[in-house]
């Protein structure tokens, strides 16, 4: 299994990409800072990998992707999986007094990602199997005035990857959408933890299996499904007027 | 970054106020100790009890997040991960692999870090000394930025003194440790009853010779020159390869929902607990092989069962007698407890080794070691552990610190006579609510004029 996995240094990704350590696979791990990349590659390799490699991007140098992507698919002879991992919970009230914030949010947790699907669709379609997962977010199924910067590029996501769901399903290639609720990550370390949230472990291990399994879309944990859809069945004039 | 969540010991007492916690997630993006305005202090999972993980009016920084792996050596044994690293996640990783962990608490719920700033012993001290024995480095961040690396050869006063030294030294930032090699994760165990502490030096004295492990549960309570009774339990390894392959059965895991009411632990049904435990074993000795994690860990598969013990906490309390004037101190701190009616739910006696600890503040010494918790009553309470205390003292014997909330600076400084020598180590910058209160120069002054 060859797995390459963007936004390795994130809490979520990590625990997935152990799951995938321990069944040997080989890894080739895309992060922003070169000193966390050996950090984690070094737990993973200890954890059972078969064969490390690391790539240091910055995620929002769109014009890096290509080669990034090639030399994954060089030194890796190929790639089996992708999982998609990056994002930043910016704030709401910093992006409402400042429109540079807000395309700032929008740049990474949407156009870089849709930069890297949009190459990596193709890889795929001509391979014609693999599987692709996102980690989008809850917050993308409805917009809610204390969060609507940071769901609305989710959303943009989960959309964008609903499309390219129909698109693959012809070449035999999965696309999974990760929508996880609220997790105890150092992303949520300002944020007062209460009983909905889940650990990294859970949520990570949710994405190896959702990955396996060659998931639609994923509620992790699945009570955020139900969540959810009671969020999204709230009428507008009274959603409105919620504090949420 | 700074969380709001107050960190708590495992005994709940006392509960007290940081003004900060500070998260530490990557080795390469460590905190700026020097420029924090209040003393530090690193902090774990807070399985320790009392007050030796906490620092009250300082700040507290989570080292819980320094949880990867560095390297394995799995021809050797040898493992190398950060401090944050509990040692379940440690067997979840070398059992399978074919070691085990050379050393181990009550609970795997500990990290590494801690189980070297505790210096933590198991069943097997008798054989294998303390965790800090196996220790072979680690690299400690001290306040002006220094990140040494100490062992044996390098740095040794430091690595001596940060070998538990509850903290105080600097943060550990990861550590090298050696395994012990298993054939699988079995354990040859044998439960023998005893019914009296005579009956059990004895039984000790013959299986401490055969058996890696040895521990006993015991009923204080019984009274008469018994003194008590109990079920001794001792293991090994299976060396079977056969059993290598065998999965072990899955079992639930419990959560103690909610805080116990107080009355619940009462020394009733402490008493009824005790009568049912000892006598759910029907002959004097019985064999059984069973999987590491139900004798090693027994508590573990109860989760927060801390909460038993109510809101207001517990009080563990652990201490070690020498073998010559031990008995005497054993049977009146036992005629104590009695007489005091309050109730120790869960009792374990154990033999120490002789095995020397590089440690400078280590608690185990050769002698007979009693470990029992106490609902916190108030003063009653602490009344009574004081009393305790002075019978420890004049035995020779010591009481455990990372077990302690309360011991006052007197008896920490009888116990453990190299406190002085341990203080030049201490980090500037480091205090703990426990280290406040054992190292008051006011009783060391008035030591030297008296």
């Amino acid at each position: 299994m060859r797995v390459m996995i963007i936004g390795a240094t994130s809490a979520i990704a990590h625990e997935t990409a152990k799951c995938y350590a321990q069944e040997g696979a080989e890894l080739f791990l895309v992060a922003r800072s070169a000193a966390r990349l050996d950090d984690i590659s070094n737990d993973l390799k200890v954890r059972g990998a078969k064969r490390i490699e690391t790539f240091v991007l910055d995620v929002n140098d769109l014009e890096r992707h290509e080669e990034m992507l090639d030399t994954a698919i060089t030194t890796l002879d190929g790639i089996d999986a992708v999982l998609i991992a990056h994002g930043t919970l910016g704030d709401q009230q910093k992006c409402q007094q400042s429109v540079s914030e807000t395309l700032k949010e929008f740049q990474t947790n949407c156009l870089s990602v849709i930069s890297l699907l949009t190459l990596l669709a193709n890889y795929f379609e001509q391979q014609r199997r693999g599987c692709i997962a996102v980690i989008s977010s809850v917050a993308g199924d409805r917009g809610r005035q204390s969060n609507y910067v940071y769901g609305s590029s989710k959303a943009a996501v989960t959309a964008f990857l609903q499309g390219l769901r129909g698109r693959l399903a012809k070449s035999g290639v999965a696309v999974v959408t990760i929508k996880p609720g609220f997790v105890d990550t150092p992303m949520t370390a300002h944020v007062k933890k209460g009983l909905l949230f889940a650990s990294a472990r859970t949520v990570g291990e949710g994405t190896y299996k959702a990955m396996k399994a060659r998931k639609e879309v994923v509620y992790l944990p699945s009570f955020w499904r139900l969540i959810m859809f009671i969020v999204k069945s709230i009428p507008e004039p009274i959603f409105k007027k919620l504090s949420i | 970054m700074k969380t709001i969540k107050q960190p708590q010991s495992w005994g709940r007492y006392p509960s007290v106020e940081h003004t900060q916690v500070e998260t530490v997630y990557w080795r390469s993006e460590l905190p700026d100790i020097a420029h924090d305005e209040q003393s530090v202090l690193p902090f774990g999972y807070g399985r320790s009890y009392g007050d030796s993980c906490l620092n009250e009016g300082g700040i507290s920084i989570d080292v819980s997040h320094l949880r990867r792996f560095i390297s394995f050596d799995e021809e050797q044994g040898i493992l190398c991960c950060e401090a944050g690293v509990s040692l379940a996640e440690v067997l979840e990783l070398a059992v399978p692999r074919g070691w085990f962990i050379p050393v181990s608490p009550g609970t795997k719920f500990v990290s590494v870090g801690g189980a070297i700033a505790n210096d933590v012993h198991g069943k097997n001290h008798h054989r294998a000394g303390t965790f800090g024995c196996h220790v072979t480095r680690f690299e400690l961040l001290r306040s002006n930025g220094e990140r040494l690396i100490c062992s044996p050869q390098k740095n040794v006063d430091l690595f001596r003194a940060t070998i538990g030294g509850l903290g105080l030294t600097g943060i550990i930032l990861w550590a090298e440790f050696q395994l012990k090699p298993i054939v699988n994760p079995y354990i040859d165990m044998e439960h023998i009853r005893f019914s009296s502490l005579d009956e059990f030096v004895q039984i000790s004295a013959e299986a401490d010779r055969k058996y890696d492990y040895t521990v006993s549960w015991v009923d204080i309570l019984i009274g008469g020159k018994e003194l008590c009774r109990g079920i001794f339990m001792a293991g090994n390894n299976n060396a079977s390869r056969e059993l290598a392959a065998k999965k072990p059965k899955k079992k639930l895991s419990l959560v103690v929902p909610f805080d116990f009411p107080s009355f619940v632990l009462n020394p009733l049904t402490v008493r009824s607990f005790n009568e049912l435990y000892y006598h759910s074993q029907l002959s004097k000795r019985v064999h059984k092989v069973v999987h590491y994690e139900p004798f090693f860990y027994p508590l573990d598969s109860i989760h927060e069962w801390n909460r038993m013990y109510g809101k207001q906490g517990f009080l563990q309390y652990q201490f070690v007698v020498p073998f010559e004037n031990g008995f005497e101190a054993m049977r009146e701190i036992l005629g104590r407890i009695r007489q005091s009616g309050e109730g120790s739910f869960l009792t374990v006696l154990k033999t120490f080794g002789d095995i020397k600890s590089p440690g400078m503040l280590s608690f185990p010494r050769p002698g007979l070691t009693l470990a029992l918790d106490f609902a916190y009553g108030g003063q009653k309470t602490l009344q009574l552990l004081d009393d305790l205390d002075k019978v420890v003292r004049e035995s020779g014997g010591a009481v455990y610190p990372a077990k302690d909330a309360r011991m006052s600076a007197e008896s920490f400084q009888a116990f453990f006579p190299r406190w002085q020598e341990f203080v030049q180590y201490v980090d500037p910058h480091f205090s703990s609510s426990f280290w406040r209160r054992v190292s008051q120069e006011s009783f060391s002054k008035r030591l030297v004029t008296v």
